[in-house]
């Protein structure tokens, strides 16, 4: 308790920290909002709530680990990774997914468990359970005297996750792909009556979403570490976020990452760091009474 | 499956100690039968190995000294091995089975605190005196456990030697040892709670102050917000210990944020390889280590810690490009404890074995080997390395240092 009450002093004693704090949540946050947006992209378009989301965005790190421990510039790793996760991301769709999308929801949350376990066990196998980073040599830019710094690594990596959602959502919005899915996911049925293959589309959803958290993944080993069973932190968030936010709501799944990303700083700025993914949870479970109070308000609630 | 692995283990040993037979000197002596459960497979696999190389080595030692004298006969050791798979359950029933149908009457430890945790109430049970090498906990010394007999140093002195160093530099500046500040962010495992209660014990003897006193989760990635009450607070002293994770991620900000704290000391600085991965960034953080082989310890057998260490790569070839890990050199110590036990009991009978066991006092290689009413070793502090341009260097306990400490580190 002491402690809790000296930690909230040091906050309005040193006021600059709150920046540091926000910069640092928003950061994070970015990331968890590209793996939440492929999370609600399967989600929304095919129903399927993808537990692996987690050892995707892990195996991903792996991969562009992996190239720069071949002497490729890690920068390229992102690239790279989106590519084969997209690869490995449609394999996993005709091998597993595709069997399960039209089943009940029992179905698919067992499959995707089942692949999340194999792939962290495999990453296991394949790279040892060591942690891993790739450490790019930038330098770190300091403001406030020193008290709020942003390390250069960081800076791009988020960069470039601003980059790939854009283009995602132009993609989205524009392509004929893009229609398509969006056709799909507001009703399937009447896209298939209208010529669309629905099959093909469930298929590049699927290989889009591995493909993103495979960059986000990648982007991950740039800045922070990764372990084959790390994957269940991204996992978690991205499912609070997509929650909080909605399916298809784009803006709110990117606002909740980065609010996500700054209350988890605060509450371990607050709290100690050991309750970091407690207070994920917490935040999962306010939002959900929230709701709950808000559909029953509007009697949109199933009985 | 299970049952495949075990057995190719099995024949891997028997195979392995044919080898070993038909090279002993001292072909006169009989077999003297010890029995190890260890991690051959599983996640504890590779350190398994080297516990198991570290006995056989030593076995191998001692064969060509003329084996071990027991009264007027002598013997050759030689280890029956089952592989427990990483796992504690079958760790004990390989125990039970050691004792039960091998009949094997003297154990060696298992590789980690967990395994020797599930074997040590069986080897208790049946009266069977085990010297142990790999586990370090010091939950295994607080259950009156009179059989069980461990060479290393329990887990809550890896960092405590840091609290002592501390206290040295900060007399030395003229400043009083109770002006010093400690951090410390400890993962919520037994093992670095043990090292957190140690360090805490030795803080408050000299009455430091612990600013900051946190756990940190499993699934750790990022510590920025520990860092930065770190700047807020500037403690003296900053104690990490989260497996290689927490060593990863701790060199990895420390030095983005550029964090200078005038000491620094972690645990797992190898497994991280924080050097390779971060560079400069490791520069002057301490890492602590049960044994290094630059140290001054020597005995008879084995002589240096030098030469055991270029000992051991000629005659393990896999292991020359890299240091012999600590876990082997321990594994060895443990073989010597029983070979000098035997030899001051006289007799092969395991309750005067034990007793023999209690009473060691022996010099090695290794560090001194005493051993207390609890059954760990009392004599042989924990050492403390500092990386210094990229190499680990040895400066505390300064009687052992190799160099001077870099102090403060910025």
């Amino acid at each position: 308790m002491d402690q809790i009450m000296g930690n909230l002093g040091l906050l309005f004693e040193f006021p600059v920290v709150n920046l540091k704090i926000i910069i640092d949540g928003v950061m994070i946050g970015a990331l968890f909002a590209l793996a939440a947006y492929g999370l609600a992209l399967v989600w929304g378009v095919m129903n399927v709530k993808n537990l692996a989301q987690g050892d995707f965005v892990i195996a991903g790190g792996y991969i562009a680990w992996w190239v720069a421990g071949l002497g490729v510039p890690a920068l390229f790793g992102v690239p790279l990774a989106f590519i084969i996760m997209w690869g490995i991301g449609w394999v996993i769709y005709k091998l597993v997914i595709t069997r399960v999308i039209e089943r009940d929801l029992f179905t698919s949350l067992l499959a995707t468990f089942g692949i999340a376990i194999m792939m962290a066990q495999l990453l296991n196998l394949m790279f040892g359970s060591d942690t891993q980073s790739v450490n790019l040599g930038y330098e770190t830019l300091f403001f406030f005297d020193g008290f709020v710094d942003v390390p250069i690594a960081k800076l791009i990596g988020v960069c470039m996750a601003t980059v790939l959602a854009i283009c995602v959502i132009v993609f989205m919005k524009f392509s004929r792909m893009g229609q398509a899915i969006r056709a799909t996911s507001q009703d399937a049925r009447a896209a298939r009556v209208l010529g669309i293959d629905t099959e093909k589309v469930y298929a590049f959803t699927f290989s889009l979403n591995a493909a993103i958290c495979g960059a986000a993944g990648a982007i991950i080993v740039m800045v922070w570490v990764i372990q084959p069973f790390y994957g269940i932190t991204y996992a978690i968030r991205a499912f609070v976020i997509v929650t909080a936010a909605g399916l298809g709501n784009l803006p709110g799944v990117i606002a909740a990452g980065l609010g996500i990303g700054a209350l988890e700083q605060y509450g371990s700025h607050i709290f100690g760091i050991g309750y970091q993914q407690a207070i994920a949870v917490l935040l999962l479970l306010l939002v959900l009474v929230f709701r709950m109070i808000q559909q029953r308000r509007s009697r949109q609630v199933l009985k | 499956m299970t049952i495949t692995r075990t057995k190719l283990g099995v024949l891997g040993v028997i195979a392995g100690s044919l080898l070993f037979a038909g090279q002993a000197n001292a072909a006169e002596c009989e077999d003297l039968v010890l029995g190890a459960a260890i991690s051959l497979t599983g996640k504890y696999a590779t350190n398994g190995i080297h516990a198991q190389n570290g006995y056989e080595f030593a076995i191998k030692k001692i064969d060509e000294a003329g084996g071990v004298k027991v009264g007027d006969k002598c013997y050759n050791f030689k280890v029956t091995y089952y592989d427990d798979e990483s796992k504690g359950d079958r760790g004990a029933t390989l125990a039970e089975r050691l004792i039960n149908q091998d009949k094997v009457q003297y154990m060696l430890g298992p590789y980690s605190s967990g395994l020797t945790k599930a074997i040590a109430p069986v080897t208790e049970k049946y009266q069977i005196p085990m010297v142990e090498a790999e586990g370090a906990s010091r939950s295994l010394f607080n259950k009156g456990y009179k059989y069980l007999f461990a060479v290393l140093s329990t887990s809550e002195q890896y960092l405590a030697s840091a609290i002592t160093l501390a206290a040295e530099q900060a007399e030395k500046e003229g400043k009083k040892a109770s002006d010093v500040k400690v951090a410390i962010a400890v993962e919520n495992d037994p093992f670095s709670l043990d090292i957190r209660a140690g360090v805490m014990e030795d803080a408050a003897k000299v009455g430091m102050q612990i600013v900051i006193d946190e756990k940190l989760p499993r699934d750790l990635s990022d510590m920025s917000s520990i860092l930065t009450k770190v700047k807020l607070l500037k403690p003296d002293v900053l104690i990490v210990s989260g497996h290689s994770k927490g060593a990863a991620t701790a060199v990895r900000q420390i030095g983005e944020m550029k964090i200078s704290v005038p000491m620094i000391a972690l645990t797992h600085c190898e497994a991280a390889d924080v050097v390779g991965n971060f560079g400069d960034f490791a520069n002057d953080i301490l890492c602590s280590t049960q044994w290094a082989e630059t140290l001054t310890y020597k005995d008879e057998l084995f002589g240096s810690a030098a030469e055991y260490d270029t000992e051991f790569k000629s005659t393990y070839t896999e292991y020359a490009n890299k240091t012999v890990p600590y876990q082997t050199a321990q594994a060895s110590a443990a073989v010597y404890v029983f070979a000098d036990a035997f030899e001051r009991a006289g007799t092969l009978d395991k309750e005067a074995v034990r007793d023999a066991i209690a009473q060691t006092d022996l010099s090695t290689f290794y560090g001194d080997i005493r051993f207390s009413d609890a059954g760990n070793n009392i004599a042989k502090p924990m050492v403390l390395r500092q990386i210094q341009n990229g190499e680990y260097k040895v400066v505390a306990p300064s009687a052992f240092a190799s160099d001077p400490l870099n102090w403060p580190r910025n």
